[in-house]
């Protein structure tokens, strides 16, 4: 098996989770990589108590960017809003589950980025 | 050309980078020229010598070694010039292609350029063809325009006419030869319809000069501009071709030491061509540097070396061609495009098939290629890139389509 193409990414990435648009939403955040041009935006819908009840990610990128945004709205479902300012960028590698190289490493974290900022203030690259 | 000059073409010994082994244990098939060349031995060796026996500072000391210095690199801009088909006055060093563009859109265009006017360029530009002209736009208060692309990668020169017609446009600037889709565009027939017209012409010559034969006096644009490190010369050195008068009603672009005749408390006389337009210390190295890579591309011979750009090309759109699922953007006649071929395979992105290429030894890009408004005009937000140079081989063109070919296995295609 390769090792960055696992049959589990190139799965995420032919068969992204929680792709698409979600209307109504409640906050919205669209976010590029400089470096390849790729896009990635994502609706969230919140729940009474301050979770994530429903998300969609939407956009074109690479396998590994496509993975990690679907790999991602998996475990963003049901976690508090307000959590989301704390994710490290090792939480996505670790999801992933590949040696990410530098090169790679924005596409990895494109997904959090744009979370971020759609749930704070900070849309920064993770750390 | 004969096919036998083509196939005796093989310079590859000569640049030691390509001596490296990639990630299967093969030395690379480097095929990003587009983006920066590699150097041959002749090039590293002539900085080398530089720095190691005639370093001095330019057009300062009077000393022998400042003089040898001076010669060196007034020497590689004659060179420079000849080979290009200018003058030596006219040939102006700059730091790169980008550098000559925002010299011309900062000293010409700033007094040129005002509210209502236009500046046209193509879909098929450069973000260095495009951004300086969006911050003149802005400043001035006037109006950029793009001419479009068609489905087969060509300009139309009756959309050019159209709004040449109506007598707004100032400045026209436009590839020669596009970085992404190989497009050799008539630029010729471009600057004098441009000029016929009362504008000014500006040809981005980055992607043709390195690997076509190029006579800027043939051309006749008003500026020609391109970059030292694409035709096999060192980063740090581009070449800007202007025509005389203009030159010379123009003011500086940046002010400093070596562009003036002379400097009082409030005010300063110009230096005289080309140096006005050189200010603070020169790339000298890459200058020397620079020329020894166009003595090594005359060695060669232009046409030999366009030839050869052409046997790749056509190679790769035959090879390519056969991939299932493979698109290939731009001209499919390969007498109409330079050696840049551009692409997308069907459910593979351009990142993946970049890196899986990567694990063959074979180095292309993907991504935008600075050129946005482009990958919008024709739908796909990325391609992958291969183009060539004099050190490729056919066996380099074999060694993608394997690699493709192997990428599309990976993903189960």
């Amino acid at each position: 098996m390769d090792a960055l193409y696992r049959d589990y990414i190139l799965d995420h990435y032919k068969n992204p989770r929680n792709f698409g648009e979600l209307e109504p939403h409640d906050l919205e955040a669209h976010d590029h990589n400089p470096l390849c041009g790729d896009e990635l935006g994502v609706h969230v819908r919140v729940s009474g108590d301050g979770r994530i009840e429903d998300l969609r990610f939407h956009g074109q990128g690479c396998a590994i960017s496509q993975a990690a945004a679907s790999m991602a709205s998996e475990e963003l479902l049901g976690m508090k809003v307000e959590a989301i300012a704390g994710l490290r960028a090792e939480w996505v590698t670790d999801l992933l589950g590949i040696d990410i190289s530098p090169t790679r490493r924005k596409c990895a974290l494109l997904s959090l980025k744009v979370m971020r900022g759609a749930t704070g203030d900070d849309a920064s690259w993770p750390e | 050309m004969s096919p036998a000059t083509v196939a005796q073409l093989d310079v590859r010994a000569d640049f030691p980078v390509l001596e490296r082994e990639g990630a299967d244990g093969r030395p690379i098939a480097y095929l990003d020229s587009a983006n920066t060349s590699q150097k041959p031995l002749a090039v590293i060796e002539a900085i080398d010598s530089f720095y190691r026996h005639s370093n001095a500072n330019i057009h300062r000391a009077v000393y022998e070694l400042a003089q040898e210095a001076t010669d060196l690199y007034e020497g590689a801009r004659e060179r420079v010039a000849r080979f290009a088909g200018g003058e030596s006055a006219t040939t102006i060093f700059t730091a790169n292609a980008t550098a000559a563009l925002n010299l011309v859109a900062y000293a010409w265009g700033r007094e040129h350029v005002g509210e209502g006017d236009e500046v046209l360029i193509t879909h098929m530009e450069h973000h260095s063809n495009i951004v300086p002209w969006q911050i003149l736009c802005q400043e001035r208060g006037a109006q950029l325009r793009y001419l479009s692309v068609s489905g087969d990668g060509q300009l139309s020169l009756d959309e050019l006419d159209e709004v040449l017609a109506g007598g707004r446009v100032k400045l026209v600037s436009v590839a020669h030869v596009s970085n992404v889709l190989g497009t050799i565009n008539p630029v010729a027939e471009i600057a004098a319809r441009t000029r016929a017209a009362g504008a000014v012409s500006v040809i981005d010559g980055s992607q043709a000069m390195p690997q076509m034969p190029v006579d800027v006096a043939e051309v006749d644009a008003d500026f020609y501009v391109w970059t030292g490190h694409k035709a096999l010369g060192p980063t740090g050195i581009g070449v800007l071709h202007g025509r005389r008068e203009l030159l010379e009603s123009m003011r500086p672009f940046l002010g400093g030491g070596d562009m003036i005749a002379s400097v009082g408390f409030e005010s300063s006389t110009w230096n005289e061509l080309p140096w006005k337009f050189e200010a603070g210390t020169s790339p000298i190295a890459q200058g020397v540097g620079l020329g020894a890579a166009i003595d090594y591309l005359d060695a060669i011979g232009m046409d030999t070396v366009r030839a050869h750009e052409r046997d790749l090309t056509a190679r790769a759109l035959e090879r390519l061609g056969e991939i299932e699922g493979l698109r290939i953007f731009g001209p499919p006649d390969p007498d109409r495009r330079g050696g840049v071929v551009s692409f997308e395979v069907e459910g593979i992105h351009p990142h993946d098939l970049a890196e899986l290429c990567g694990r063959e030894g074979v180095c292309i890009r993907a991504g935008h290629h600075c050129a946005q408004p482009l990958m919008r005009a024709i739908g796909v937000p990325a391609t992958a890139r291969a183009s060539f140079h004099v050190y490729n081989s056919r066996e380099d063109v074999d060694r993608l389509a394997d690699a493709l070919i192997a990428a599309r296995e990976v993903f189960g295609l």
